[in-house]
């Protein structure tokens, strides 16, 4: 019998972490912080996308002084009383400290390009952008904001997927922000994705994949499972950009693969195009 | 420990219902028992080795899988085929067949008894294909005012390279959002392994039901262990964690219903499985009769919306 785990991983680091998180891990050209912030995090030698913070992604999204934080007061609770080498509990207090946020995901109105839209922003920092109760709690609520206000959600996803230490409340978050998708379609608003890596598992499997429009950037991995897992349970070769972003454009899974400084303009055309309501 | 939402909830029904002028009859009555049967499961929380011998019985070779339901329960059964774009995969079972006289659409995971069968399904692990051949008949069964009966079964969505280029996590995705849409009535029951996304594709109902031998999870025990203790031999211990019994999933509100099985697990006497599971299938589907479409879509989404727990 195969034993398979097709679901997630909430390692704290995508891929082979680098010798130093400022230094490319492509090209080994290495950043001072305020390059890389003036940078938006890209390799200026090789277009290398660095892993970029939420609070550091709204701020280049957003118009100056336009984005309102919603639903900051949602914590993680402990519902399984879970403990593997360490207390969830644990595990989220250090999250919480390490990156400043309450979980993985950050929601809020903003404008961009003076264009209003709810904004629903995921860091991988916090426990691998891991999907518990209160990302999908959140996204459930910036679907409902933006129904009720008539504006589209623009998403941007970084996740290892559904966060285990919930358990099975935790896969219930996947038909939750579908539901909550639904919901938002049905009143006539959009919502626009855009896939930074890693986006894999159950983000992937649930609301990352149905937005109306679907970017990613480069070479951001969009898998449903992680290579490792692939290849220790088909032992198959795997190509070399096995579920990356251009394997999945070539594939026809995304509208486009859009580099950071273009994202902003990419995604005021897209709400321009959608006519959101001054 | 006190007594979780769920079951406040349920208690709640219950005592409503008690005070109801028994106007329903044998229905209303019927429902009575059953709620009640469910309280009283939630007060037997399982013990650490108890939830590895489900694990077992999930699994177990011998345990009667989608078809073995269906050629029990349901007369008349046509097999569709096919997603009507790529292939047709043996993991994923679609097809009509009534159920007590009535037409429904089936939809399930499918693993296989012999070797070759196992290879062939993929020991019920669908690809991006499976997924689309759901949808496809789900949408079938919306058009003609079907109700779905999904039987879930998987260790997981199949874990591939031609899966990817497929779109797995997308096909996952859409297949939630199709159940998320439909207005005739859905039952899903998990009769075996409900392995992570690969189940929860197929599982977006409007009454979801557990058999007591089944096991309902965001990963396999393997996988939780391999990555949380960093030791897949620590399967056990990852069980005992994350706790993917029946009883935990009514408990969280996760699942309306157990349905009873033989004593020592359904492969112990199949057809009394069966029966079993056909009369929880058919009391589900009579709870649904009568809901408009639009109720039903509105309360199915509503149901899941409200699963989560958090400060």
């Amino acid at each position: 019998m195969a034993k398979i785990d097709v679901s997630v991983e909430t390692d704290d680091q995508p891929s082979p972490p680098p010798s130093h998180p400022n230094t490319c891990p492509t090209c080994h050209s290495h950043y001072r912080d305020d390059e890389l912030e003036r940078s938006l995090w890209v390799c200026e030698q090789c277009g290398h996308h660095f892993p970029m913070r939420a609070r550091a992604r709204i701020a280049s999204l957003a118009d100056p002084g336009s984005f309102t934080e919603e639903a900051t007061e949602l914590h993680s609770e402990d519902p399984l009383d879970f403990f593997d080498l360490r207390p969830y509990t644990e595990r989220l207090a250090e999250a919480e400290m390490k990156t400043g946020l309450a979980d993985a995901m950050v929601i809020g109105r903003a404008a961009l390009e003076q264009r209003q839209c709810e904004l629903a922003v995921m860091d991988f920092a916090f426990m691998g952008g891991s999907m518990g109760s209160v990302v999908g709690e959140k996204f459930s609520r910036a679907c409902d904001s933006a129904a009720e206000a008539g504006m589209p959600v623009v998403a941007v996803t970084s996740s290892g997927g559904a966060r285990m230490q919930e358990g099975i409340l935790a896969l219930m978050q996947l038909p939750k922000t579908v539901a909550a998708v639904e919901d938002l379609h049905d009143a006539g608003q959009a919502l626009l994705c855009v896939m930074a890596h890693p986006t894999t598992g159950g983000v992937l499997a649930s609301f990352a994949t149905l937005g109306d429009v679907l970017l990613a950037e480069p070479n951001a991995l969009m898998s449903f499972a992680g290579p490792r897992v692939v290849q220790e349970i088909t032992r198959e070769k795997l190509p070399d950009d096995f579920g990356r972003a251009e394997q999945n454009l070539r594939y026809g899974h995304i509208d486009a693969i859009v580099s950071r400084p273009e994202l902003r303009p990419t995604l005021a055309r897209l709400l321009r195009l959608f006519d959101a309501p001054q | 420990m006190p007594p979780s939402e769920h079951e406040l909830r349920l208690r709640e029904r219950l005592g409503r219902l008690r005070n109801l002028p028994l106007l329903g009859g044998a229905r209303l009555s019927g429902e009575l028992e059953r709620l009640q049967r469910q309280i009283e499961r939630i007060g037997e929380e399982s013990t650490d080795e108890e939830i590895w011998r489900k694990v077992e019985l999930a699994r177990h070779d011998d345990r009667p899988y989608t078809l073995d339901y269906v050629e029990r329960m349901l007369d008349d059964w046509f097999e569709l085929h096919g997603d009507r774009a790529l292939g047709d995969d043996g993991a994923m079972i679609a097809g009509l067949g009534k159920l007590d006289g009535r037409t429904i659409v089936l939809v399930g995971q499918q693993k296989g008894r012999d070797i070759h069968e196992r290879a062939g399904r993929r020991f019920g692990m669908p690809n991006p294909e499976g997924y689309r051949k759901a949808m496809h008949a789900m949408e079938l069964a919306d058009r003609h005012r079907l109700p779905v009966v999904t039987l879930v079964d998987t260790p997981g969505a199949y874990p591939g390279v031609v899966a990817e280029q497929h779109g797995q996590g997308a096909a996952i995705a859409q297949s939630q959002a199709t159940m998320a849409r439909l207005t005739v009535p859905i039952v899903a029951c998990v009769i075996g392994e409900g392995g992570s996304g690969g189940a929860i594709a197929i599982a977006l109902a409007d009454r979801v039901l557990m058999q007591e031998n089944a096991i309902y999870s965001v990963i396999s025990p393997e996988g939780c262990a391999a990555i949380l203790w960093r030791d897949a031999g620590q399967a056990k211990k990852a069980a005992a964690a994350f706790r993917p019994d029946a009883v935990h999933c009514l408990e969280l509100g996760v699942i309306d219903e157990i349905v009873s099985e033989p004593v020592g697990g359904a492969h112990i006497d199949p057809d009394m499985a069966a029966r079993q599971l056909g009369q929880a299938l058919r009391e589900s589907l009579a709870e649904l009769d009568g809901i408009p479409g639009d109720d039903l879509r509105r309360r199915r989404r509503a149901r899941f919306r409200s699963l989560g727990v958090f400060a």
